[in-house]
């Protein structure tokens, strides 16, 4: 069949249709091929690569230096967060630490890229069920951080603050007192949050036993984040393998035991609240000192295989690194979130009805350039 | 289990592998012949029991191809590095798992479209990024193309 033709029907009377590469609720170019037995789901196929630029293929002709800001472009909302697991893989095999101060601002730059991230996918998810306001009330709180990351860091979206051995410069002064202002309104607006969608009678209608996501399957699906959590598996690397200074933080890693739709979005909702925590911890806290360790103009990495995981938004971030000695890596691998949780969908929206294809999708947050890379 | 139990533990049950603890991991180096029943049982060996398969790649060192598996337990916290070379560089060919764990179904298809080995009983062997009739492996060493620009 043609993509664009006329829907097929197989010889069991299945209905086949396409939804995306262009539809509002994929979030961006993914195309599922969906076997339809009335309303219900008999089977479903990502289409994937409509967004793939090959960014291992493009690293492995960057310097260490230059090959950072690439990732920014996987998953964007957790763009600060890329970047520091690839800052951080470069200071393994450097041998060296970022100073307290990077660390600190460092946890601190990638709390708040949780809860913007979070807010997006809390303001779009109210859009993919059918309600318009929770999507104005996710990017009015996004929007004060962004503001917050464009004074610090002079971008709002592919933010490159992260280089090895630290960050790249120094934080703005009026970052702290803006943060203060921002968690302040934040901490005001989750009561909104709650009253728009996490009590609201059609919305747990649509997501209560929705995808069903079972403990052992999320782990062979190799699920992480929230996806993962939701299924009351633990897998929070900031607990897991604590980096940047994570374990002298008092935090809680959430775990809901529900494994559906509901489930997932009560992680991400008790996540924001934590991520809240953390920064209210670090905020007044930042330690004096250099932001960033003194390296050579040309890094060059010791021969050798250096892996480190950090916790997006999303779930667990591997970047692995092949060294062979020269000055950019000879092989790199993105052990990207979305591409192993969108292989869970299948799963999750088998006997589902279509309407609710859309729900499961919502909560598994994808973003497609993070999949396709 | 500690670095030095695993490694007492992975010799035992298969005397043939060899090691290599330079690394954050240890890594394990399979034959071929008898890597589909190795991976078995680090999956379902009570002691060892790696339920998680979170990275799944390969690496084209020119002469040969290596693939890398990257393996946790979840319940006993240890990591392992399972490593096979497949000296087949024209048609690399490797016995699938995505039957033990179900993760490395679009990992393998992933592989399969950037560095074009085969993954054997594989249920859905289709190039997943690239189109159907793209021609070369990306991934590979020795790819060309003239549309390619340096950055």
């Amino acid at each position: 069949m043609s993509l664009l033709g006329e829907p097929e029907l197989t010889e069991d009377g299945e209905f086949v249709i396409n939804i995306g590469p262009q539809h509002p609720s994929t979030h961006g170019v993914l195309h599922l091929k969906v076997w339809l037995d009335g309303e219900t789901i008999k089977k479903v196929q990502p289409h994937l690569g409509y967004i793939h630029r090959s960014i291992e293929k493009m690293s492995e002709s960057l310097s260490y230096r230059n090959f950072i800001f690439a990732t920014s472009r996987m998953d964007y909302l957790s763009a600060h967060i890329n970047n520091e697991a690839c800052a951080l893989t470069v200071e393994k095999g450097l041998g060296i630490e970022a100073p307290p101060r990077a660390q600190a601002i460092r946890i601190l730059m990638a709390e708040l890229t949780r809860l913007s991230s979070h807010q997006l996918w809390w303001g779009c998810m109210g859009l993919d069920l059918g309600a318009v306001s929770p999507f104005f009330y996710g990017f009015r709180e996004r929007e004060s951080i962004m503001e917050v990351m464009e004074e610090t860091c002079g971008a709002r979206l592919t933010q490159n603050y992260m280089v090895p051995g630290g960050i790249m410069y120094d934080i703005h002064p009026n970052f702290q007192n803006r943060v203060k202002n921002v968690l302040k309104q934040i901490k005001e607006n989750f009561k909104e949050y709650d009253d728009l969608l996490t009590g609201n009678v059609i919305f747990e209608g649509r997501t209560k036993g929705v995808g069903y996501l079972s403990p052992e399957d999320a782990i062979s699906y190799g699920c992480t984040g929230p996806t993962a959590r939701g299924s009351g598996v633990s897998c929070d690397v900031r607990k897991w393998f604590p980096y940047d200074g994570y374990d002298k933080l008092q935090f809680n890693e959430i775990l809901e035991t529900g494994g559906d739709c509901y489930a997932r979005y009560m992680v991400r909702m008790a996540e924001m609240r934590q991520s809240v925590r953390i920064i209210e911890q670090m905020i007044d806290n930042i330690p004096e000192g250099d932001f960033q360790t003194k390296t050579k103009a040309v890094l060059k990495l010791p021969k050798g295989e250096f892996y480190q995981r950090v916790e997006t938004a999303r779930g667990e971030l591997g970047v692995y690194i092949v060294s062979d000695g020269a000055a950019s890596p000879y092989r790199i691998k993105y052990r990207s979130p979305n591409f192993s949780n969108l292989s869970a969908l299948e799963h999750m929206a088998k006997g589902a009805k279509i309407g609710d294809l859309v729900a499961i999708m919502a909560t598994i947050d994808l973003v497609i350039p993070d999949v396709d890379r | 289990m500690t670095t030095e139990e695993l490694k007492l533990s992975v010799a035992t049950l298969f005397p043939a592998a060899t090691f290599d603890e330079t690394g954050e991991f240890l890594n394990v180096m399979v034959n071929l012949p008898e890597f589909r029943n190795v991976m078995k049982t680090l999956r379902h060996n009570s002691e060892l029991s790696f339920d998680s398969l979170f990275c799944l790649t390969c690496i084209d060192w020119k002469t040969h191809l290596m693939m890398v598996y990257h393996m946790i337990s979840k319940q006993h916290r240890h990591v392992l590095v399972i490593k096979v070379k497949l000296d087949n560089t024209v048609k690399p060919e490797i016995e699938t798992v995505c039957d033990i764990w179900k993760t490395a179904n679009f990992h393998e298809r992933e592989v399969f479209d950037l560095f074009g080995v085969n993954f054997k009983n594989h249920p859905d062997m289709r190039r997943i990024m690239l189109d159907d009739n793209w021609d070369g492996f990306p991934l590979r060493k020795n790819y060309v193309d003239e549309n390619m620009i340096s950055l």
